[in-house]
């Protein structure tokens, strides 16, 4: 088994803080089968290119660092035997019926900070 | 003792023929592309030294895989510790789990005897993992040739006018990532085999493409290429014989390389398939390419292989460039752009319509097209314009065109003729 970063791109997040529960029911329900199908290892979603800010030595600006159609929405580890099995998972993104994408990337190492039982 | 030369012959032979079949058998065993090209290369230097001395195997693919494989058992003993640390190819059928890192060797050995009873054949999975989606194109292709084809790297650079260095780097890259990534080494589920299926047959074509009317150069013809795309095409039919888009390809491949010997004169000027010599098209090809469109058209609704190979097909079959079934071609590139709405195929299908309802009405269809922008690059829609616009007796924009369609083409040969078209115009005699 290996881990691929799924990497959600999409014109906007729709994880917009005031977002409703109807706003995210696609985005839910994705997730929900991907933890009940037992390969996903770790779901962040971002909140929308407004919020974001971008750091260069020379500058900080706002926005997302790419000045792009589409912008990183979010993103999702999974667990996986190759890289087809990952493609297959990644095809089932919302995002990709909805006018986006996703990029799969194998992960090379990661860390998470153990949190305090 | 056998005759050297009758040896070196044999081997040649033997590398053309299995070379695939024999890579494809040791990757089983080694689960690393380089390496098992390399123990095949070396079986295949083996034979050479050993088989004037013994003779010819009767079997040589077989001598060849159990040398590969006995190279590849043995530097998988020698290096483990190395390879331990290497990832290795996802192998996901036949292999139950995944071996312990420190039983490399002894499992690559069982691999090896239980493989020599497998039936599958084993350079599917090689096709298929060269041209997986997730390579670029030319990694495809590039792969394609040193894997399936068993030809050298130089030879490669070539092919595609790059450095030696940079098309070893090209491949190094693409192998690189089907370990990193995982791109597994299997047949594709047939779910999925439709998709999968196009890519390998793109690049086969695409090969064929470029070796049929070479990209740029002195030569209209890259014939290692065109050779290269034949063989991939033969294989595929005898890996894939129920496949209609398989089949197709091979006809479309065997009928557009028919007319090979006629495409130029002797002095290398291009000919126009009107002026072209029928007696000496390659009947056999097309013979056998006709069986293969009919016994395709019976079997079910055709896809665009099959199609595009039945309108060679109908262009190869008529007894003089005149007695040309126009209309019947017009039909077939209709029902081509149903299955497949590529505007180089409707542009295409202006060369009858102008024989069927005339120039007039075939230039408005280019001129549509033109309009598009989709192919304002494609040198073969200005030349297509101006061979139209001069049949109108419109000179002047016939000139124009035929300069676009020159400064987009690269290929000597063309390039030549084009010029004539323009000092034919300039200067009627």
């Amino acid at each position: 088994m290996a881990q691929y970063a799924i990497l959600i791109y999409a014109h906007d997040s729709a994880h917009a803080p005031d977002a409703t529960s109807a706003d995210l029911e696609t985005c839910d329900d994705h997730s929900d089968e991907l933890a009940a199908s037992d390969s996903m290892l770790a779901a962040y979603a971002l909140t929308p290119r407004d919020m974001a800010t971008s750091v260069r030595a020379d500058a900080i600006t706002d926005g997302p660092f790419l000045d792009s159609k589409e912008v990183v929405a979010g993103f999702y580890v999974i667990e996986a035997p190759d890289l087809d099995a990952a493609l297959a998972i990644a095809r089932t993104n919302p995002v990709v019926r909805d006018g986006g994408g996703v990029e799969v990337r194998p992960v090379h190492s990661s860390y998470l900070k153990p949190t305090a039982s | 003792m056998t005759d050297a030369s009758e040896i070196e012959a044999a081997v040649a032979d033997a590398h053309r023929r299995e070379w695939a079949a024999v890579l494809a058998a040791t990757v089983r065993v080694t689960r690393d592309l380089d390496l098992a090209e390399e123990c095949v290369q070396e079986a295949y230097a083996a034979a050479l030294r050993r088989w004037p001395a013994a003779g010819l195997p009767d079997n040589p693919a077989a001598w060849l895989t159990t040398a590969a494989r006995r190279r590849a058992i043995d530097a998988i003993r020698h290096d483990a510790a190395l390879r331990a640390r290497l990832p290795l190819l996802v192998v996901p059928e036949g292999d139950s789990a995944e071996p312990a890192r420190g039983q490399r060797a002894a499992d690559a050995e069982a691999a090896s005897a239980r493989l020599s009873e497998a039936v599958p054949d084993e350079r599917l999975r090689l096709i298929f993992i060269c041209c997986h989606p997730a390579l670029a194109r030319e990694a495809q292709l590039a792969l394609t040739l040193r894997l399936v084809c068993g030809m050298g790297v130089p030879d490669i650079a070539r092919a595609f006018l790059v450095s030696d260095p940079t098309m070893a780097a090209r491949i190094t890259r693409a192998k690189k990532k089907i370990s990193v990534a995982r791109i597994p080494y299997r047949i594709p589920r047939a779910a999925e085999l439709g998709d999968r299926l196009g890519a390998v047959l793109a690049v086969v074509h695409l090969l064929f493409t470029a070796g049929h009317t070479a990209p740029s150069g002195p030569s209209l013809v890259r014939a290692d290429l065109v050779e290269q795309a034949m063989h991939l095409a033969r294989m595929l039919r005898e890996l894939m014989p129920d496949s209609l888009d398989v089949r197709g390809l091979r006809a479309l491949l065997l009928v557009t390389d028919a007319r090979r010997a006629t495409r130029t004169d002797a002095d290398g000027r291009l000919l126009r398939l009107s002026e072209q010599d029928r007696s000496q098209w390659d009947s056999a090809a097309l013979a056998e390419a006709h069986e293969e469109i009919v016994g395709c058209l019976r079997a079910g609704p055709p896809g665009r292989y099959v199609l595009q190979a039945a309108i060679a097909a109908l262009y190869a079959q008529a007894p003089s460039y005149d007695q040309t079934d126009w209309a019947q071609i017009v039909e077939l590139y209709d029902r081509l752009l149903a299955v497949w709405p590529s505007p180089v195929v409707a542009l295409n299908r202006a060369v009858p319509l102008a024989m069927v309802d005339g120039p007039q009405t075939a230039l408005a269809e280019v001129e549509r097209l033109n309009a598009d922008g989709r192919l304002s690059g494609y040198q073969y829609l200005h030349a297509i314009r101006a061979d139209l616009l001069t049949r109108l007796g419109r000179a002047g924009e016939a000139v124009h065109a035929y300069r676009q369609a020159l400064a987009l083409t690269t290929n000597e040969p063309e390039r030549a003729f084009l010029v004539a078209q323009i000092q034919d115009l300039l200067d009627p005699r």
